[in-house]
């Protein structure tokens, strides 16, 4: 009865929130719509046939589980911690985000919408909105920022081939932020036949808790996968975190082991500075409202919101889910950041030790695996998520490495 | 009795509808927009709604996006849009004005501070997109209990079952969007409104007044003869981005509020 009373995996509450954060901020149009999604998810969740087709998609369209690897070379060169990786990057689609689009889309199909629309901003949820969309045979418009069109051709290029239309998002400084400003938008606009597909574990009530407990067959795989390679709970677990659905997705199933240290790594782009160069909101923020929910953001004095900045356009989003606000609050869970020069660093170890070509958002993560590693015993357990590969990536990186890519000499 | 609800009890007397219009403080600049503000009740303004800029307006269409980030590129604030309010009733005591946005920039201010602040600079009531009844807790009680009309938004995605609720705690008149879309996008058509304003009659004594995709004095008349009055914003706020005179703008307000006014 006791462990109840004080387990971390209780929330939201009725209202959305998770201690203050969460909530349902959004306009009178788009409530009732809030309101008939989570009836549909409260149904969905304990109907067996619901999760009978999601574990189907899962082992046959998505490739799931997907291993928690040893990741031995790596464990040897930083000298210290054993490092495991979770493996998501191995995922159809190439990375985490599908978990979740899969069960919003099967939930959007119930509930009769025939429009589908979703944000992106490194474009890997657009592309995996995109690609069960296509599985589906169901319209897709996904809304991306000018800016992100441009640093993730590759995505924008496989999202056409999958039939979906690409929107640029000029307004703001045309980042994630902004697309998820337009997303919003539409939605107001095209209720009735148009399901949106948040692609983390942030807007209003249901999404954040809805993701997590899509997300969550990561962290649920790795705990028997570790049971089983290690026959004990790991140590410490690591991820990276922008909106912080892949993290939200480890973490969550191993909240109430509270032996577990929990960590998570935010963007701190050029540094977390009085500049605000970072996207480092729990780090550099203060709690404010945005985008249909409470928690911490990168906000001016007066209440206006600050564009994050990011080497990796997956991490550039001013705000973090709810859940990981309140968990930062209550302290179960630590937050810290990287920097661009750090990731872009982690990145190449990765390449050299594991024959492994990271996204950016997770060689944050593992830059900080880095950082701790060396100083931790030899039977310290770290499960890190590998929550995408990187192949959008090389094109940034070669820029910050210097190499021309262009084909030309 | 707030400035509002005398205002609507004049013109329940008078027999005429309401005209209420928005502009977005500090558009161009702080200056102009006081000007244009102080035009705005002898262009027949019953009603003021003032923007408070905000950089991340989700309801809005792209006219008064631009129009809040123009007021923040020259340094708009929240307190430099109460001192517009401060200034604006040194020669006006009676018109009401409602300061319409976003939570964030409140919420960052601290609810209770900003509701002394605003009521002692002379704001009436507040229109905040993107606080539905399920979040009264946060502001609307907090303001009503200072004296402040909180006016909700009815929509046409607010059914009968859900409408009382929207209905409860709210104060002043009941704004309903006449579309499903953001601000400044389709037109308005008197034929669509009418069965959705009586439906909310039926379940409430304050006035309905109709906002969202009215541009001409034709819309405007054709729209506050089915209601209590409407709202222009858009519309306006396009002519200040045309960089036509103050004078003209208040010419083009003063044709929405005949419009409105011979309904």
């Amino acid at each position: 009865m006791e462990d109840l009373v004080n387990s971390f995996m209780k929330g939201p509450d009725e209202k959305g929130r998770f201690g203050i954060f969460g909530g349902r901020f959004v306009s009178e149009t788009l409530m009732p719509l809030i309101l008939a999604l989570e009836e549909e998810y409260e149904h969905a969740k304990t109907d067996k046939s619901f999760w009978d087709e999601m574990d189907f998609l899962w082992k046959h369209y998505v490739g799931r589980p997907s291993p928690l690897y040893h990741a031995d070379r790596l464990s040897e060169r930083l000298g210290g911690a054993k490092i495991y990786l979770k493996r998501d990057e191995l995922n159809h689609t190439g990375a985490h985000k599908i978990n979740n689009v899969l069960g919003q889309i099967i939930l959007a199909r119930r509930m009769g919408k025939t429009r589908i629309i979703a944000e992106t901003g490194a474009g890997q949820h657009g592309v995996a909105t995109a690609t069960v969309c296509a599985k589906f045979g169901l319209k897709c418009v996904v809304y991306m920022g000018a800016h992100d069109v441009e640093r993730q051709a590759p995505n924008v290029f496989r999202m056409k081939l999958l039939g979906a239309e690409v929107v640029p998002v000029t307004s703001g400084r045309g980042t994630l932020k902004d697309a998820m400003n337009d997303a919003l938008r539409d939605w107001v606009t095209n209720v009735h036949d148009t399901f949106y597909c948040i692609g983390t574990v942030a807007g209003p009530h249901p999404y954040p808790a809805m993701v997590r407990d899509f997300q969550s067959i990561i962290g649920k795989e790795a705990k028997e996968q570790i049971m089983e390679a290690e026959g004990r709970l790991p140590d410490t677990l690591i991820a990276a975190i922008g909106g912080g659905s892949n993290a939200m997705g480890l973490f969550y199933p191993f909240l109430d082991d509270k032996e577990v240290q929990i960590i998570g790594v935010e963007a701190g782009g050029k540094g977390v500075n009085d500049k605000m160069e970072h996207c480092a909101s729990l780090t550099g923020g203060r709690p404010g409202v945005l985008h249909g929910n409470r928690t911490y953001l990168l906000q001016d004095d007066d209440g206006q919101i600050l564009e994050g900045f990011s080497i990796s356009a997956g991490l550039d989003y001013p705000g973090i889910g709810p859940e990981h606000a309140w968990l930062n609050d209550i302290g179960r869970a630590e937050y810290v950041a990287i920097t661009d020069k750090e990731a872009l660093s982690a990145f190449q170890l990765c390449c050299e030790t594991e024959g492994i070509i990271p996204a950016l958002e997770p060689s944050h993560a593992l830059a900080h695996v880095v950082k701790i590693a060396p100083d931790l015993p030899k039977d310290h357990v770290i499960i890190m998520n590998m929550c995408g590969r990187g192949d959008k990536d090389i094109f940034t990186v070669a820029k910050h490495l210097g190499v021309n890519m262009s084909g030309q000499d | 009795m707030t400035r509002i609800d005398t205002k609507f009890a004049q013109l329940a007397e008078q027999g005429k509808k309401a005209f209420v219009a928005y502009i977005m403080a500090g558009d161009p600049d702080e200056a102009r927009s006081l000007e244009l503000m102080r035009g705005m009740p002898q262009a027949g303004v019953d009603v003021i709604e003032l923007g408070l800029p905000f950089t991340d307006p989700m309801a809005d269409g792209e006219t008064i996006q631009l129009a809040g980030q123009r007021a923040l590129d020259v340094g708009m604030t929240l307190d430099k849009t109460l001192n517009m309010v401060r200034e604006f009733r040194k020669d006006d005591d009676t018109t009401p004005i409602v300061l319409m946005g976003y939570y964030n920039p409140i919420y960052s201010r601290g609810v209770d501070t900003f509701l002394v602040q605003a009521k002692e600079a002379g704001i009436d009531g507040l229109i905040i997109v993107d606080l539905p009844p399920e979040e009264d807790d946060e502001l609307c009680i907090p303001a009503q209990n200072a004296g402040l009309n909180f006016i909700r938004l009815a929509t046409p995605t607010t059914d009968d079952k859900r409408l009382p609720k929207v209905l409860t705690n709210t104060s002043g008149f009941v704004y309903y969007v006449s579309i499903t879309g953001i601000t400044g996008a389709a037109a308005a058509q008197a034929v669509d409104v009418a069965p959705e304003v009586a439906r909310i009659k039926a379940k409430t004594d304050l006035p309905v007044i109709v906002g969202f995709g009215i541009r001409t004095p034709e819309t405007s008349r054709d729209i506050a003869s089915v209601a209590d009055g409407c709202v222009v914003g858009s519309a306006i706020v396009s002519e200040m981005a045309s960089g036509k005179p103050i004078s003209e703008v208040l010419a083009f307000i003063k044709s929405l509020a005949d419009g409105a006014h011979s309904a």
